[in-house]
């Protein structure tokens, strides 16, 4: 499998990666990562006419949370760093628990999170966290920088809102407002399989009372599926079974689900049901452990 | 020298000895296809076809000519003018080449494009515009049947419809009336789906046609060279002396290396056009929906039981679905493989199985992917029949088997559908495997832990099956008598060289017959060069697969070794100045019967055999022989899996695998080891996720990595191996076939195990893969989830 | 200097722009004139005749191409030439020293972690990463580590045995702390 021909930058600042982009008239494609565009190129599925390599800008590679709390994730810091990330696993599980679960070990050496919220694919691990999270990204164009939540940031299956010749440059987490909770499930038959379907869960508690809930869905529809009214019902109330029942129905009735050869939409509805009470009851356990 | 030789210690029969092979790839200096550069060569790539049934109305192909780089275009019509458009394939049956007037699955070759370098060959591929008028799809049996179903293979002069054969074997009448005395007649419907042996190397060729000497040479990806070049010089009308086919190293092969694909033949047909070498290398789409893929058989199985267990008979009815053109690899006897060895290790009177083969608008192929030709399927379907008969008689699954199997006192024994079976301890090897397992304890804590919810499964798979074609009288490929050789050719200072018609792709031939050579010889295994797969220096063989390297080529490298023994014994004699009468061998050394010190080892009888031969004797130590096994080896295996169901989510996860062997004697106990767990794992494979299946347009989903899915070190279970030696009664050394064993019995443990865990709910079969949504659909609707794995719609 | 098209005689055709690309390769600088459409693994298969780097699949999935990065696994066909400009990368080739082996290769040679070879370079390249990270690991981060490197002949049991015999010897060999 061999690429059709393009041209290819590797520039240093992020102006000249925006002025090439703006150069490109639309048939540019940034590289990062590359561990989904460089195999639909080989598959000839995307054959964009200019290629520009964004892994010589450097300060990227970050990941770092501010003193307000907040999590920033710089569009050049690979799924192994997350998943090595000290940080995260003390101060975020929902992406903590996310991170091992991209792809394959090799394939996270080099893929980012940033690359993966705007390649956009439905089954996509990382826009579901980041929109359970309530993230945003930050674009950069050439008149500036703007935020964009990511719920609003994918459109579509395969589409994001992006200007065609404006980068993300970083996602951020916005800072919690009380104790973080919440997990990632999702069933993959062999590691680096496509999620057949997949729950992200991220909650802000005070004592047993939930503050803030964010779940997200993954596989389950044309794009992530932000699903507000499962989160809904566990704003301002402790995690009894009853509730946690309610918000895995409302999840399940959130999910699109179509049938495929990884399932039926039914058992995937199934699955979605099941991971957000897996791991609401994870964190009832984890408090009544520490009470 | 006086004392005889420390055989483990010179590497001979029953060492683990480290591979030779591994001192090239632990270095990266393996030589596989792509790693060969001829001077001058050109890169061939394949256009394939995206539609499964289409008549081809014009192909224009000049835009791809005009890219600078292309150097050639060729398309069906080309083909056709040299009379190369269709090939037969290895069940006497006709596949294209390239197509001329329709495809007929997706994937097929309808054009290829040699260039300077892939990249430009492919740009080339993509720039050809193919005008297709669709016609009806046809994915499975049942639509290939129906009375309205369009001809697939209209090429066919007598083709009225989409039956490839219709083939019988058993005895129907005795079968017939042992059902009617059965106290209980166990049924069941199993399907087992369509699979791809993908090895890690896909298929590929390099062809360089010599003008000026005439001679093609053919580097390919072959597990059977000299059936490739016989079947060169039949279809190219080349003189078969002018055709030498050269494999390399082989990145695997599991039987989708046996056939002969179009690509092999376009890259020869291209090297001769322009003169040029050219290499094509095939990527894993076209590996996965275009090359031999295994499997695709529906069974309606019967058993007629006695109330205390006895199986009075077997009734197999047999569909197999062989896509668009009947490739099977298999000698050409038997039409659906030895599908009929099903039920060998069982005490069973009468048997009869029907097989119908059909036409599909899908890949060709139906090789034996690790398999003795459908055995595969064979014993899956013994296997889930039995345990279905113990679950409907309520007996114990090993108590069953134990009533049923052969006994060790009665062979040889002639098996209800006419093998003869020749050695076996059946019932031990159950029991060691049922001991190791923790057989009664397990039954235990399965219980009790249904009390509280969880579900833990035990399945047992027991099976002997027949390895190692032929004898001559019943197998052939295309004709050719399945025998095999080898040749020994000892220098002059005792070092050797051997090489055998076999051809290795990792089994460690390179190790293994050094071994078999010391055995006999007593020649340190270090000093012994093996080599295979060069047809211009290899003895004729029928190459490797179907586990019959060992059985066959290996029984050859004994009898080789045997035939350079006779005449060093001659030089001994000269030596030492006796008769040959009053000679003895021991290890590595003749010496004087009446005088155990008086002798003379191999190596000088080498020595002399170059230097100083008796009058009359001629020079040289070196011999050939062709061997022909009087009957196939029939090894056995015992597998059990224990498993545990998510009752929520319908994943399984295998707690435990238990695997006994009995391969007879083992030539190098760490290289059948290996064996034994790389089978393990593609029985696991099949069970849980490796599956090929087609959509109602007819496309394959499976056609990469991404929806094919082979298991990674961190899904693969862990595996406890143990062994029983029952010794091959007619193998010069003892040893049985073993490469396949695991793969072939493997698979009904995992399934057996997974359907104990759901005993009780009513259901009696999920077929393969046990996709968790198969598992959760049987167990909340209760019922049996049977058939092709689904693309499943929301219409 | 080395050029994919070294070999052929009219190089990649007039117009087509390449780039220079200058990669230490196993300790070694290496120049080569790349289209920008080459990948990593075609560079140092057909360009540098390093052909222990091999490919099985074309989506990322199978990790035979597997070489080091800057030290860190990578697929090699996942990635473009260009894109290695200024980079280290090792492989299988620059795994041992002339004379010796890397107790990697010698713990797949002793413990069987290996039948067709085709993934061996791979699967040995990420048992390397894993191990410079980690030097003591156990069963299940072996299994985990090599879970993006697919083998089709050994069942991954005496892989993962030839990863904890490496292991042990790495750690036998290196001399306590104080010696």
């Amino acid at each position: 499998m061999y690429p059709s021909r393009f041209r290819y930058e590797a520039p240093a600042t992020i102006e000249e990666v925006i002025d090439l982009l703006h150069d490109g008239g639309g048939e540019a494609k940034v590289l990062a990562g590359g561990q989904s565009l460089i195999p639909l190129m080989k598959l000839r599925f995307a054959a964009p006419e200019l290629v520009v390599d964004i892994n010589r800008l450097a300060g990227l590679d970050y990941h770092r949370v501010d003193p307000d709390g907040s999590i920033h994730v710089g569009a050049l810091c690979r799924h192994a760093d997350l998943e090595r990330s000290v940080l995260l696993s003390s101060k975020q599980p929902t992406m903590a628990e996310a991170a091992p679960l991209i792809a394959d070990p090799i394939v996270r050496t080099r893929g980012t999170l940033v690359g993966s919220l705007c390649h956009a694919d439905p089954q996509g691990d990382w826009a579901a966290v980041v929109t359970a999270l309530g993230g945003y990204v930050v674009a950069q164009g050439r008149d500036g920088r703007r935020t964009i939540p990511v719920d609003e940031f994918v459109s579509g299956p395969f589409q994001n809102v992006l200007a065609y010749d404006e980068i993300v440059v970083e996602a951020v987490i916005p800072p919690p407002t009380g104790t973080v909770a919440g997990g990632y499930l999702k069933l993959e038959r062999r590691v680096g399989d496509f999620a057949t379907a997949g729950s992200a869960v991220a909650l802000e508690l005070s004592g047993d009372v939930v503050l803030r809930a964010g779940i997200a869905l993954t596989g389950v529809g044309a794009s992530t599926i932000n699903a507000t009214n499962s989160a809904a019902v566990l704003t301002g109330r402790a995690l009894t079974s009853e509730v946690i029942g309610e918000a895995a129905d409302l999840a399940a009735v959130a999910a699109q689900p179509k049938s495929d050869h990884r399932g039926s939409a039914e058992y995937k509805r199934h699955l979605v049901r099941t991971f957000v009470e897996r791991i609401l009851t994870r964190v009832t356990e984890t408090q009544q452990r520490a009470a | 020298m006086t004392q005889a030789l420390d055989e483990i210690k010179i590497g001979g029969m029953g060492a683990s000895r480290r591979r030779v092979e591994d001192n090239r790839f632990i270095r990266g200096r393996g030589n596989y296809i792509d790693d060969i550069v001829l001077p001058g060569m050109l890169h061939m790539e394949i256009l394939r076809s995206p539609m499964a049934h289409a008549r081809i109305r014009s192909i224009d192909t000049s835009k791809a000519w005009d890219i600078p780089g292309v150097r050639l275009v060729l398309t069906g019509e080309m083909m056709a003018a040299r009379n190369l458009a269709w090939m037969p394939t290895l069940s006497y049956d006709t596949q294209a080449v390239l197509a001329t007037d329709k495809v007929r699955f997706q994937g097929q070759e309808v054009a290829c494009v040699i260039a300077d370098d892939p990249y430009i060959a492919k740009d080339g591929c993509d720039a050809i515009v193919v005008d297709y008028e669709p016609l009806p799809v046809i994915v499975n049996p049942t639509q290939a049947l129906a009375t309205d179903a369009p001809v697939i293979r209209d090429d066919k002069v007598n083709q009225h419809d989409n039956v490839a054969f219709d083939w019988e074997v058993g005895d129907k009448e005795g079968t017939d009336r042992a059902f009617e005395q059965a106290h209980l007649v166990s049924k069941i419907k199993l399907h087992y789906p369509r699979s791809h042996p993908s090895p890690l190397e896909c298929c590929g060729s390099i062809a360089d046609f010599d003008r000026a000497t005439s001679k093609l040479t053919v580097y390919m990806t072959s597990q059977a060279p000299h059936i490739v070049r016989a079947a060169v010089a039949m279809v190219a009308e080349l003189p078969e002396h002018m055709i030498r086919i050269v494999s390399p190293d082989l990145g695997g092969g599991f039987g989708n290396k046996v056939p002969i694909y179009p690509g092999y033949v376009m890259s020869i047909l291209a090297s001769i056009l322009t003169e040029r070498p050219v290499k094509w290398i095939e990527d894993r789409s076209g590996n996965l929906i275009s090359t031999g893929f295994g499997r695709d058989v529906y069974l309606d199985g019967e058993l007629a039981l006695r109330e205390d267990g006895k199986i009075l008979a077997v009734r197999m009815k047999t569909t197999s679905d062989h896509g668009a053109f009947f490739a099977d690899a298999q000698p050409s006897k038997f039409k659906i493989g030895l599908m009929h060895s099903a039920f060998a290790c069982y005490d069973i009177p009468y048997a009869h199985l029907s097989a119908r083969g059909v036409y599909t608008t899908k890949a060709p192929g139906g090789v034996a992917y690790r398999c003795s030709f459908r055995v595969t399927e064979a014993m899956f379907f013994q296997e889930r029949m039995v345990q279905a008969a113990a679950d409907d008689l309520g007996m114990d699954q090993a108590e069953f088997r134990r009533i049923n199997f052969v006994r060790d006192d009665d062979f040889p024994h002639r098996t209800p559908y006419g093998f003869l079976t020749d050695s076996g301890q059946y019932a031990k090897c159950l029991d060691v495997g049922l001991e190791a397992i923790g057989y009664a304890e397990f039954l235990k804590e399965k219980e009790e832990a249904r009390k509280r919810g969880r579900l833990l499964g035990i399945g047992i798979s027991t099976m002997t099956e027949p390895l190692g074609a032929g004898n001559s009288r019943e197998y052939d490929i295309l004709g050719i008598k399945m025998f095999d050789s080898a040749e020994l050719r000892v220098h002059m200072t005792g070092k050797a060289i051997l090489r055998t018609g076999a051809m290795n792709q990792g089994q460690g031939h390179q190790t293994t017959w050094a071994q078999i050579v010391a055995h006999e010889l007593g020649l340190p295994a270090d000093d012994i060069t093996v080599e295979e797969g060069d047809t211009d220096t290899a003895p004729f063989g029928m190459g490797t697969y179907a586990s019959r390297s060992t059985p066959v080529a290996g029984a050859a490298v004994s009898m080789v070794s045997r035939k350079v023994k006779a005449k060093a014994r001659k030089l001994a004699a000269h030596l030492l100045e006796v008769s040959e009468e009053d000679i003895e061998w021991e290890l590595g050394r003749f010496y004087v019967r009446s005088a155990r010190d008086r002798g003379v080892s191999i190596q000088e009888c080498a020595m002399a055999a170059y230097s100083n031969m008796p009058d009359g004797l001629e020079p040289g130590l070196e011999a050939n022989a062709y061997y022909d096994p009087p009957n196939l080896t029939w090894p056995f295996g015992c597998y059990i899996a224990t498993v545990e169901v998510d009752p929520v989510t319908g994943v399984w996860d295998v707690l435990r695998v238990v695997a006994v062997d009995d391969c007879g004697v083992r030539i190098n106990p760490m290289i059948v080891e290996g064996q034994i767990m790389g089978g393990l794992t593609e029985a696991y494979a099949m069970a849980n996720m490796q599956f090929i299946t087609f959509d109602a347009e007819g496309n394959c989903v499976g056609s990469n990595f991404m929806d094919y899915l082979i298991p990674s070190a961190w899904e693969t279970p862990g595996y406890e191996l143990h062994e029983v030696v029952t010794p091959c009664p007619h193998h010069p050394i003892g040893a049985k076939g073993v490469g396949e064993c695991a793969t072939v019995g493997g698979p009904a443990a995992f399934v057996n195990a997974v359907i104990d865990a759901l005993k009780g709910t009513g259901v009696r079969n999920i077929d393969m893969p046990l996709l968790p949504d198969r598992v959760y659909e049987a167990l909340t609707q209760k019922h049996d989830v049977s058939g092709a794995p689904p693309v499943r719609t929301d219409n | 200097m080395t050029s994919l098209y070294e070999e052929i005689a009219d190089g990649p055709g007039e117009g087509v722009p390449v780039r220079r690309v200058m990669i230490t390769v196993n300790g070694e600088r290496r120049t080569a004139d790349v289209e920008p459409r080459l990948l990593l693994a075609h560079l140092l298969r057909q360009g540098l005749k390093l052909t222990g780097t091999h490919t099985g699949c074309d989506t990322s999935n199978c990790g035979a191409c597997t070489v080091l990065f800057d030290g860190k696994p990578i697929k090699s066909c996942t990635m473009l030439a260009a894109q290695a400009d200024g980079h280290e990368v090792t492989t299988i080739e620059g795994l041992a020293s002339a004379s010796e082996l890397h107790p990697i290769q010698e713990g797949f040679k002793d413990e069987h972690g290996l039948q067709c070879g085709f993934c061996t370079p791979g699967m040995m390249l990420a048992a390397k990463a894993l191990l410079d990270e980690n030097p003591d690991p156990d069963e299940d981060e072996v299994r985990w580590a090599l879970s993006g490197n697919l083998c089709r002949c050994t069942g991954y049991q005496n892989i993962v045995k030839s990863v904890l015999w490496a292991a042990k010897k790495m750690h036998a060999d290196t001399p306590a702390d104080g010696n």
